[in-house]
């Protein structure tokens, strides 16, 4: 039993040894010229504006959240989309209520005004 | 694996009605005036008695569904009529609980319901997965349900401890399922049971598995040492919640327990069953002691929860140890926590009502001298109070009767001694707050206004419950046992 998982430990074992190792090499071998634009945070390319850290609203959390919420909730649609076929109505009936009960969640939250980003 | 049928669905009908009612309160809750919110509660509750009307229903369709994770089963049908019974008990206390304290929002009863769904699936799972799903939906309505009082710091630190510490404990159970899955191949208890008990089958970090699979359940039923959250997020929840808390993840994991622990990892005989054992000891002896000391009531009935559920594994130990017998120490599990429902719930929604606005009067000191200017509030509050404490003619008496006698069966001499000794202890500080409404002259701070009458209704609906079971326990023991008798 105990012997399924000595590949696991073979794994781990090489890649700590191959992950420290490009660290160490880099460290010790890599030429280090910093300048002003090489030590600011990376922002996918464009130049940065002031502090990050300032307040903005919490709105923009709970659209953030929701957002998440209903993104991941709609990965479900793919693996349902692929095996549509042969699944038939009760497939479809199935996800029929689950959009449904999405609905009725989106429903909620926009009556209570979390997507009014001015209240 | 087979296709889904009607049939299925039949068998989970009671979840299904909970969460489409839940779904229909939370949808409507933004279109209902603020006048109306009390009409979401009587919806509410006529969903948990539709709820209820399913159970009996499908009592005719039962067996397995989903492919062996669901079993609709007498044991599932037990404790779906037990934890309906706590969650309309919470709610008819809950009405003007809500009102007086300003947070009377319609989500209120929907949590409440989804928390109700999440026990229910818990207790009709046989399969680890849906076990960790059901405790995950009752979980997570929970925790939000612990910081309902927004604007109150307790409640908030209630929220907060509660979430994080429970979320770390359902890791616990994860990781031991995982390890179940690693070591045997499957999560169906059914199937886990047929591996585990084949000759020669004997998983070298089996007892792994059972260790952290035991401290994740252990954290939601507040075992000793598991139960550093208990009186914190007992004390600080909304009192209402603490009455459902109290009750329906606890004995929902109670019945996960059962299932897992003594059905699907049976074999697994000594360990379980030390593991039982001196959680038993510790929980029993650690909650009377630390009651004694308590002055604040929610406080000193946190302890007390902690302590019964000392005594509920006093008879899991019992029904480990009977072996092939376990089904007298099995059903005396049940008719306890059947008992510590009806107990509980109204002895919490009382005090939410004692407490007034704002839960400022928690106090034993605050009672002082209540039964000269409400004498049936403090008549009430006694009799629950006795038979917390298991008076004879009371349902405390015979669900602490039953399992000391199972215990005793099962040899559990030792373990039985220490119990009774705990029940004459845990008479102090019950009657403690007896001593302060009777014995003291003085004004009451507590609330002395009359009872609301939903409020009335659910406490007289359990004293009946608790004198019925405490006069007449023969025909609820007769249902505890047949409840008890899919498990092995």
């Amino acid at each position: 039993m105990l012997r399924d998982y000595l590949p696991i430990l073979v794994q781990l074992i090489a890649v700590s040894t191959v992950g420290a190792a490009i660290l160490a090499v880099s460290a010790w071998v890599g030429k280090r010229r910093p300048s002003r634009e090489k030590l600011s945070p990376y922002e996918c390319g464009s130049v940065p504006v002031g502090n990050a850290r300032e307040r903005f609203s919490i709105s923009f959390y709970l659209v953030g959240m929701l957002f998440i919420l209903f993104d991941v909730e709609a990965v479900f649609l793919y693996p349902w989309a692929v095996v549509y076929k042969s699944l038939k109505w009760f497939g479809f009936l199935e996800m029929f209520l689950y959009i449904l009960v999405l609905l009725a969640g989106y429903l909620y939250i926009w009556k209570k005004g979390a997507l009014d980003w001015t209240r | 694996m087979t296709p889904v049928q009607a049939l299925d669905f039949i068998r989970v009908l009671p979840e299904i009605v909970l969460a489409s009612c839940a779904i229909l309160v939370m949808v409507a809750e933004p279109f209902v005036s603020a006048r109306h919110t009390a009409a979401l509660a009587w919806v509410s509750l006529i969903g948990i008695v539709a709820a209820g009307a399913g159970n009996a229903w499908m009592r005719r369709f039962s067996g397995p569904a989903f492919g062996g994770s669901i079993a609709a089963d007498p044991f599932a049908s037990y404790f779906v009529y037990l934890l309906l019974l706590a969650a309309a008990l919470t709610l008819l206390g809950s009405v003007r609980y809500l009102e007086t304290n300003q947070v009377h929002h319609g989500e209120f009863y929907a949590l409440l319901l989804l928390g109700t769904t999440g026990a229910c699936l818990m207790v009709a799972a046989t399969e680890l997965i849906m076990i960790f799903i059901g405790l995950e939906i009752s979980s997570i309505s929970t925790y939000i349900l612990a910081g309902f009082r927004r604007a109150d710091k307790r409640s908030n630190e209630a929220c907060l401890k509660y979430f994080l510490l429970g979320s770390f404990a359902t890791a616990f159970l994860l990781y031991g399922i995982a390890f179940i899955y690693g070591l045997t191949g499957t999560t169906n208890l059914v199937q886990l049971s047929e591996k585990l008990s084949a000759p020669g089958a004997r998983p070298p970090l089996l007892w792994i598995a059972l260790i952290l699979a035991f401290v994740g359940l252990g954290f939601k039923v507040s075992t000793v040492p598991f139960h550093i959250w208990t009186p914190d997020v007992y004390q600080g929840a909304p009192a209402p919640v603490t009455a459902f808390l109290s009750v329906a993840p606890k004995a929902a994991a109670f019945a996960v327990i059962l299932r897992v622990f003594l059905g699907g990892l049976a074999s697994a005989g000594a360990l379980v069953f030390w593991l039982l054992w001196i959680s038993a000891l510790l929980t029993m002896c650690l909650g009377n002691l630390a009651a004694l000391w308590q002055t604040n009531i929610k406080r000193l009935l946190a302890y007390s929860a902690i302590a019964h559920a000392g005594y509920v594994l006093v008879g899991m130990a019992a029904a480990k140890a009977a072996g092939p017998e376990a089904g007298e120490g099995i059903a005396s599990v049940l008719f306890y926590l059947a008992a510590y429902a009806l107990m509980n719930v109204a002895a919490f929604i009382l005090v939410a009502h004692l407490a007034g606005a704002g839960e400022r009067y928690q106090e034993a000191d605050d009672c002082t001298g209540l039964a000269y200017q409400r004498p049936g509030v403090a008549a009430c509050l006694t009799l629950l109070l006795v038979s917390l404490s298991g008076f004879p003619a009371t349902a405390g008496f015979f669900a602490k009767f039953y399992v000391f006698r199972a215990a005793i069966h099962a040899h559990l001499i030792g373990l039985t001694l220490v119990a009774v000794l705990n029940s004459v202890v845990a008479v102090y500080y019950y009657l403690r707050v007896v001593v302060a409404m009777y014995m003291r002259e003085g004004n009451p701070r507590a609330s002395a206004s009359p009872l609301p009458w939903p409020l009335g209704a659910a406490l007289a609906l359990s004293l009946v419950g608790i004198f019925y079971l405490g006069l007449f326990p023969t025909p609820f023991v007769r249902l505890a046992n047949l409840a008890a008798s899919p498990l092995p």
